[in-house]
C-alpha cells in the first residue's frame, strides 16, 4: 500500500521532523548534530569458518549426538505427539460437530420459526418486498458486514502482493509502450462502446432496487466490476485513469465501508438494546423504502465494484 | 420443465468431469466458464433470481476473466503466432 517517495518530499513530512527529534540530529540546544552511520557489518572468511567449526564442537559435545539416548528418545517422542496431538484436534472438532443439530430435522426452531417469521413479517419489519435482500441486510446485517470485511481485506492483500510503484510501472511501459495497450480490435471496442452503458445502468437499477426486485449490493457491484473490466480491455487504462483512478478507488473504497459500518452500528446497537431507530421504513413498492436497505445496498455495491475492478487492475497491470 | 432440468444437469456434471479432466488450462477455464452459465440457469429454475445474477456475474465473468488474466501472467497461454514462427524457424 505504501509508496516509495523522494527524499526532498519526505523531508516536508511531519513523519520526518519526528524521526529526526527521536534520532537528536535536530537537538533544540545544539542545533544540527551530525550522526555517523554504524559501519557495516562484515567478517572475513576464517572468522566464519572458525564461527561454523566452533558451534558444530560445541553442539557435539553438549548433546553428545551419538551416545545421548534421552535426545534420540526425545525427537522420537516429538513426532508421536505431534501425530497424536493432530488426532486430537480431528478428535475434538469431529465431536463438537457431532453435537451440532443435524440438517432438515423438522422440528428444529431454524427449519420452521426462523423462515415462517421472516415470510410473515418480514415485509413489515423491513419494508422490503424482496424478502432475501431484506433478510440478508437487515436480520442478518451482522453477517454482510463480516462478508464486505473480507472483500476489504482480500482486496488490500492483493494490493500487498502485486501492486508496483508508480515510477516503476511509469518506465516500463515508456520502455514497451506496446505491452499494456489495447490491440485497438475493432470489434471489442464498438462492442464494448454499445455495451457498456448499458451494463453501467443495469448494475445501478440492480443496486437501487434491491428492496424491491432480485439483485442487491453484492450483484448489482459484481455486474458494475464486470462492467469496468469491459471497459479497461477494450479502452486501455490510460481512458480509465480518467474517471477510475487510485485516489478515486482508495476515497470511494474506505467511505463505503465507514458509511456502512457507521449504519451498521447504530442499527445494531438499537436493536439490540431495544430502542426505537429514527430511520423511516417508507412504503413498501416504493424506490425509498427498506429503511437501511438501500443506503447499506449502495455502500456494499460500491465496494464489490471497486474490488473488482482493483483485482483485475493489479493482476493486469501492477497498480491502478 | 423437468426434462430440461435433467438435460441441463447432466450438463453439469460433464463440465465438472470435462474441467478436471482436460489437458490445456485455458480450456479448462472455458468450460468452468460454462459450468457457471448452466448454473446460474439452474438457479433461475430453482427459484432463486438473486444467486442467480451473482453466479452470471461473478462466477461467469469476473472470475473467468482473473483466471485467464492469471494465465497470460505465467505466460502459461501459448500465442498462435509465436508457435508458426518457431515451426518457421525449424
Amino acid at each position: 500500500m505504501s509508496k516509495k517517495v523522494s527524499q526532498e518530499e519526505y523531508e516536508k513530512t511531519l513523519s520526518f521532523r519526528l524521526k529526526r527529534w527521536l534520532d537528536g540530529t535536530k537537538d533544540p540546544f545544539l542545533d544540527t548534530v551530525e550522526m555517523k552511520v554504524q559501519a557495516p557489518f562484515s567478517e572475513s572468511q576464517d572468522d566464519v569458518e572458525r564461527r561454523i567449526r566452533d558451534r558444530e564442537v560445541i553442539a557435539g559435545k553438549v548433546y553428545d549426538r551419538e551416545n545421548n539416548t534421552g535426545m534420540r528418545l526425545f525427537h522420537r517422542l516429538y513426532k508421536i505427539m505431534s501425530v497424536l496431538f493432530c488426532l486430537f484436534l480431528v478428535a475434538m472438532l469431529l465431536e463438537a460437530v457431532s453435537w451440532l443439530p443435524p440438517v432438515g430435522e423438522a422440528d428444529r426452531p431454524v427449519n420452521n420459526e426462523v423462515s415462517a417469521r421472516y415470510i410473515e413479517s418480514g415485509l413489515q419489519e423491513t419494508g422490503a418486498t424482496n424478502i432475501v435482500t431484506g433478510m440478508i441486510l437487515t436480520y442478518r446485517a451482522f453477517d454482510t458486514f463480516g462478508e464486505t470485511n473480507v472483500l476489504f481485506i482480500s482486496a488490500c492483500c492483493v494490493m500487498v502482493l502485486l501492486m508496483m510503484d508508480e515510477a516503476v510501472l511509469k518506465r516500463q511501459e515508456s520502455q514497451n509502450d506496446r505491452k499494456l495497450e489495447p490491440k485497438n480490435d475493432v470489434i471489442l471496442q464498438k462492442s464494448a462502446f454499445v455495451l457498456c452503458p448499458v451494463i453501467f445502468i443495469f448494475g445501478i437499477y440492480v443496486i437501487l432496487n434491491g428492496q424491491l426486485s432480485p439483485g442487491g449490493g453484492f450483484s448489482g457491484g459484481a455486474i458494475l466490476g464486470a462492467g469496468l473490466i469491459l471497459y479497461v480491455s477494450a479502452f486501455g487504462f490510460k481512458k480509465t485513469q480518467r474517471f477510475f483512478n487510485e485516489k478515486v478507488y482508495l476515497v470511494a473504497k474506505t467511505t463505503s465501508l465507514v458509511m456502512y459500518g457507521l449504519i451498521g452500528s447504530y442499527f445494531y446497537i438499537t436493536g439490540a438494546n431495544g430502542i426505537e431507530n429514527h430511520i423511516p421504513l417508507g412504503l413498501p413498492g416504493h424506490i425509498l423504502s427498506g429503511g437501511i436497505i438501500l443506503p447499506i445496498d449502495i455502500c456494499v455495491g460500491i465496494e464489490v465494484a471497486c474490488t473488482m475492478y482493483a483485482f483485475y487492475a493489479l493482476f493486469r497491470r501492477g497498480g491502478l | 420443465m423437468t426434462v430440461f432440468t435433467c438435460i441441463l444437469l447432466g450438463f453439469l456434471v460433464i463440465c465438472a468431469v470435462g474441467a478436471s479432466l482436460s489437458k490445456s488450462l485455458l480450456n479448462t477455464i472455458l468450460i468452468f466458464m460454462s459450468y457457471s452459465l448452466v448454473m446460474s440457469v439452474i438457479w433461475i429454475l430453482l427459484e432463486s433470481p438473486d444467486l442467480a445474477i451473482t453466479e452470471a456475474a461473478v462466477g461467469a465473468g469476473v472470475t473467468t476473466v482473473l483466471f485467464v488474466v492469471t494465465l497470460k501472467k505465467i505466460h502459461a497461454i501459448i500465442r498462435e503466432d509465436k508457435t508458426e514462427e518457431d515451426k518457421d524457424h525449424e
